[in-house]
């Protein structure tokens, strides 16, 4: 036992914690890139489901090693850069992508007591995450030198510009009503009060249309529309840099689920908590699974509208109306603290 | 068009032995003497005239005869050097030929709607004057003329190769050009060769009266194609753009061009048939059907009702595939992913009966001169049956969730219109000329193969845009089905094929009872048949638009001059005029809207 105290005198309490919130952020980060990877492989089944088809089906059992398979493909391919790009923006812009998107995952808690960190301005943070993310597709675009990687990542700045505007003010609605930035204040009062998706029913809809938009997924899949831009922003990427703009999509529509279900879903809450108190976890995952499948079904439903359109959508609609949501949140809220009880 | 009016009663369709009515009204303007009235196979009057007068005669059949020829259907081109048929005919080295047609004298006379005007050249290195300024649509039409044949167009904006690479030398639709690769010295490939050609590839603004800046911005030029997920093949259109919106467009097509009118020189008149299949991909024995039918108009075959029925079945089994086809990239074309899944099963329904009736599935080649391939299998009409109760419904189904889309409509409602009145100008038939309003259709204007004997609807739209070019397609979907029914239900019983010496494989049955029988069936396998000398043609209302065959016989067991007049060539051409001004997105929806393939378009 001397032994053992001396060898391990460097292990005080505060670098146990450390340490224990170091191993608790890497499965978070691990976890949450599997999950992403598993999300290829669920979209391109269910998707298959809903399509009349299959889908990958035959590397492990029920094609669920195909996602592996492919990884490790792009791991082994020529890490090719053409060359008539911009080097250093070309090579930044996959990692910023990914960087981008898993940082993201750092402000969601995850059960009452798990999560990386409860930054006092979580909700903020997110903004700032969604705002460098568009670097990802700008740098991309503009280092590739090929037009038709600058036309998407033309439309990537107009739409990132456009949608990040009515993100936030769609959710101040939700600040408004907690009293906070910090996600964990958020879910705590939406299980001691109601969900968000009641009382920001309209923040839920623009902040939705706004998440899927960061996203640039389907049907706000301008920046890599297939039919237009061929492979828009990524035309000229290959290899693992290519793996990383496609994975960090996936990570990001893990972010934006677990989101959703942060800020109107009430987190992990749920029924039996109070005796199971791990169902917390259940409840978490089940409900953010259920908005990846959203997601997909999204892309498997809708056809894509036009660039101006999204445009004169976000400017025309969604702004106007997170305004709205916004002040009108802000006058109630303003009552009762005037009338009510505390006042 | 101004003939919404429902048509008068029909004038009875002209007696052949009076002059046709545009023969009378050209005769009483320009005199007798400037023309000469050549005897064709087919119905159209064809007349012979100085090219000197080329202009002023177009110009009076196009402004201001009665019921006006507002239609280029086609101009080209017969290398007349080697023919020796040509009784009644001018002197000719070269001839090219107008096709004019006039929807509304059609639909007045029944049938009777169409002029050829033929012009003599004579010499090596021949020209004549342009008529880009009487029709738009000349223009690719001249470009191919030049390209194939070597005539110079003079006054031609911008007379270059259309099918062929700038680099080739020499113009192949000449009877002095090999058409066989083992005729030429073997292919290479150098380094030297290949940059040169890619550097032809290069797109110069300049060369197109384009612009590469204005004062105070450039333009960017944008080649979308020829490799790209949404140009439907082959097809290469370089955009000039300011922003996303299109300044202006150059279409260039040729990438899938294979020289087919050249190969039916060197091709039985039987042995033709799997290239015709080839020409509209999507069409499989549509494509068999004008060729067909011209052929037999040579021979003077008239086929049993059977093998009219049966034509019409399969055609219309292969207009609902292609259609098909059309209606899921559409979808995708406009970004949704799903559809298409689920046409392409009905397809493979639709093709499951083609298979059983042909043993093909998408290139059957199984019409014949004088009937079909052989005659419907046994429990044919089980399966024709299990189509027509599946397909409806789930056609149902689509509109539901695709066409009446909101996002869908937004994208194509209102985009890449035009009228009736430029469709006509440019040369779009078919479901594009249908969706302006105009109910053209030749299988009602003019039935062949016994379209008559069936109850169908023409179905139009309203507003010509990309949206009506849907819904126009969708009910001809059904129209389709309808046919497919009542052909079904009335099959009549009888032979499939012709009894006729120049049917094709011949009919053997009396072949070892008596020689002239046995002669003439050896001939015609062996050889192929031989065609009486003369011309002819047939149009027919394919997938896509109006396609027509131009044979010319010379008396031989090979067509001496093919000419296959394609709906999706001229579509093309319109795409820089309908699309200026809107932005990257509208044109996908428009290449979409058009339904087009690049094989139908090069051929």
């Amino acid at each position: 036992m001397n032994w053992l105290q001396s060898h391990f005198s460097w292990m005080t309490p505060d670098v146990q914690s450390i340490l224990l919130a170091v191993i608790e952020a890497l499965v978070i980060l691990i976890v949450t890139v599997l999950v992403a990877a598993m999300m290829i492989w669920a979209e391109r089944r269910l998707l298959g489901l809903w399509q009349d088809r299959y889908g990958p089906n035959r590397v492990g059992i029920f094609g669920l090693l195909q996602t592996p398979a492919d990884m490790i493909k792009i791991f082994f391919k020529e890490d090719w850069i053409p060359p008539f790009v911009d080097k250093p923006a070309f090579l930044i812009a996959p990692m910023v992508a990914m960087t981008m998107m898993m940082l993201g995952f750092a402000i969601i808690p995850i059960t009452p007591h798990w999560g990386v960190s409860d930054l006092n301005i979580g909700v903020l943070f997110f903004f700032a995450l969604a705002g460098l993310a568009v670097y990802a597709v700008m740098l991309g675009g503009w280092s590739s030198n090929s037009k038709y990687a600058l036309l998407g990542g033309l439309r990537s700045a107009a739409q990132m510009l456009s949608y990040e505007v009515f993100m936030g003010v769609a959710l101040m609605g939700v600040v408004i009503q907690t009293g906070s930035f910090q996600l964990r204040d958020i879910v705590e009062y939406q299980n001691q009060h109601l969900w968000f998706i009641v009382p920001q029913f309209f923040g839920f809809c623009m902040f939705s249309l706004a998440a899927i938009a960061t996203t640039h997924r389907h049907p706000f899949d301008l920046p890599e529309a297939e039919q237009e831009l061929a492979a828009g922003y990524h035309t000229e990427y290959s290899g693992m840099k290519f793996g990383m703009f496609f994975v960090a999509e996936y990570v990001g529509i893990v972010l934006v689920s677990a989101l959703l279900v942060t800020l109107f879903f009430g987190g992990w809450g749920g029924p039996f908590l109070d005796r199971v108190p791990a169902l917390s976890f259940l409840w978490f995952s089940l409900k953010t699974m259920f908005f990846m499948m959203l997601f997909i079904l999204l892309r498997g439903a809708l056809p894509r509208p036009r660039y101006d359109q999204v445009m004169a959508a976000g400017w025309k609609f969604c702004l106007p109306l997170s305004l709205v949501n916004m002040l009108v949140t802000g006058a109630i809220v303003l009552a009762q603290h005037t009338n009510g009880p505390g006042g | 068009m101004a003939d919404d009016a429902p048509i008068p009663a029909a004038a009875p369709a002209a007696p052949p032995l009076v002059l046709p009515e545009v023969v009378r009204e050209l005769y009483a303007r320009f005199g007798e003497n400037t023309f000469i009235l050549q005897k064709t196979k087919d119905d159209v009057p064809t007349l012979w005239l100085p090219a000197a007068q080329l202009h002023e005669v177009l110009r009076f059949l196009k402004f201001d005869v009665p019921s006006p020829y507002k239609l280029l259907l086609d101009l080209q081109a017969i290398d007349e050097r080697l023919r020796k048929h040509r009784e009644g005919q001018p002197p000719s080295d070269f001839t090219v030929f107008y096709h004019l047609m006039s929807i509304e004298r059609d639909k007045r006379t029944k049938g009777f709607g169409d002029v050829r005007l033929k012009v003599a050249l004579l010499g090596e290195s021949p020209s004549i004057p342009s008529i880009t300024n009487v029709w738009a649509n000349a223009n690719w039409y001249e470009r191919e003329t030049w390209d194939l044949f070597g005539i110079k167009f003079e006054g031609h904006p911008n007379l270059r190769r259309i099918l062929l690479p700038a680099s080739w030398t020499g113009h192949p639709g000449r009877k002095d050009y090999p058409a066989r690769a083992t005729e030429f010295d073997p292919f290479m490939l150098d380094a030297v060769k290949q940059d040169n050609e890619q550097d032809a590839l290069l797109f110069h603004p300049e060369e197109w009266g384009m612009k590469s800046s204005v004062p105070d911005h450039d333009f960017m030029f944008l080649n979308l194609g020829p490799n790209h997920p949404s140009a439907h093949g082959a097809f290469r259109i370089v955009l000039q753009l300011d922003g996303e919106e299109i300044v202006d467009c150059v279409p260039d097509i040729g990438y899938h061009h294979r020289g087919a009118e050249k190969m039916g020189e060197r091709q039985s008149w039987h042995s033709y048939i799997p290239y015709t299949d080839r020409i509209d991909y999507l069409g499989g024995v549509m494509n068999n059907l004008p060729y067909v039918l011209a052929v037999e108009k040579f021979a003077g075959i008239k086929v049993p009702p059977r093998v009219e029925t049966i034509r019409i079945m399969m055609t219309e089994f292969f207009r609902i595939t292609s259609h098909l086809l059309f209606f899921g990239t559409y979808v995708q074309d406009v970004g949704a992913m799903t559809p298409i899944f689920f046409m392409f099963a009905d397809r493979q329904k639709a093709y499951d009966v083609i298979e059983a009736v042909t043993g093909f599935r998408m290139h059957p080649a199984w019409f014949r001169i004088g009937g079909v391939a052989h005659d419907l299998p046994q429990g044919w009409d089980r399966k024709v049956k299990e189509f027509l109760d599946w397909f409806p419904k789930r056609l149902d189904e689509y509109i539901k969730a695709a066409v009446e889309n909101g996002i869908l409509r937004a994208r194509t409602i209102g985009i890449a219109q035009y009228n009736t009145e430029e469709a006509v100008e440019w040369g779009i038939t078919g479901g594009g000329l249908r969706a302006t309003g105009c109910d053209y259709d030749l299988r009602k204007a003019r039935p062949y193969s016994g379209y008559e004997n069936f109850e169908f609807e023409v179905p139009t739209g309203k507003n010509g845009d990309a949206y009506d070019r849907l819904w126009v397609r969708i009910e001809e979907l059904r129209q389709s089905c309808r046919i497919i029914k009542q052909c079904l239900e009335n099959m009549p019983s009888g032979p499939y094929k012709a009894d006729h010496p120049l049917t094709c494989p011949p009919p053997k049955e009396r072949t070892l009872k008596d020689i002239e029988t046995l002669i003439t069936h050896f001939l015609g396998v062996s050889w192929g048949p031989v065609m009486p000398p003369g011309e002819t043609s047939q149009l027919i209302e394919a997938t896509k638009g109006i396609n027509s065959y131009y044979l010319t016989s010379d008396g031989s067991t090979t067509s001496y001059r093919t000419r296959i007049r394609t709906p999706s060539f001229p579509h093309l051409q319109a795409i820089p005029y309908i699309i200026r001004g809107a932005m990257i997105p509208d044109l996908i929806v428009l290449l979409a809207s058009i339904d087009f393939v690049m094989a139908d378009v090069d051929r």
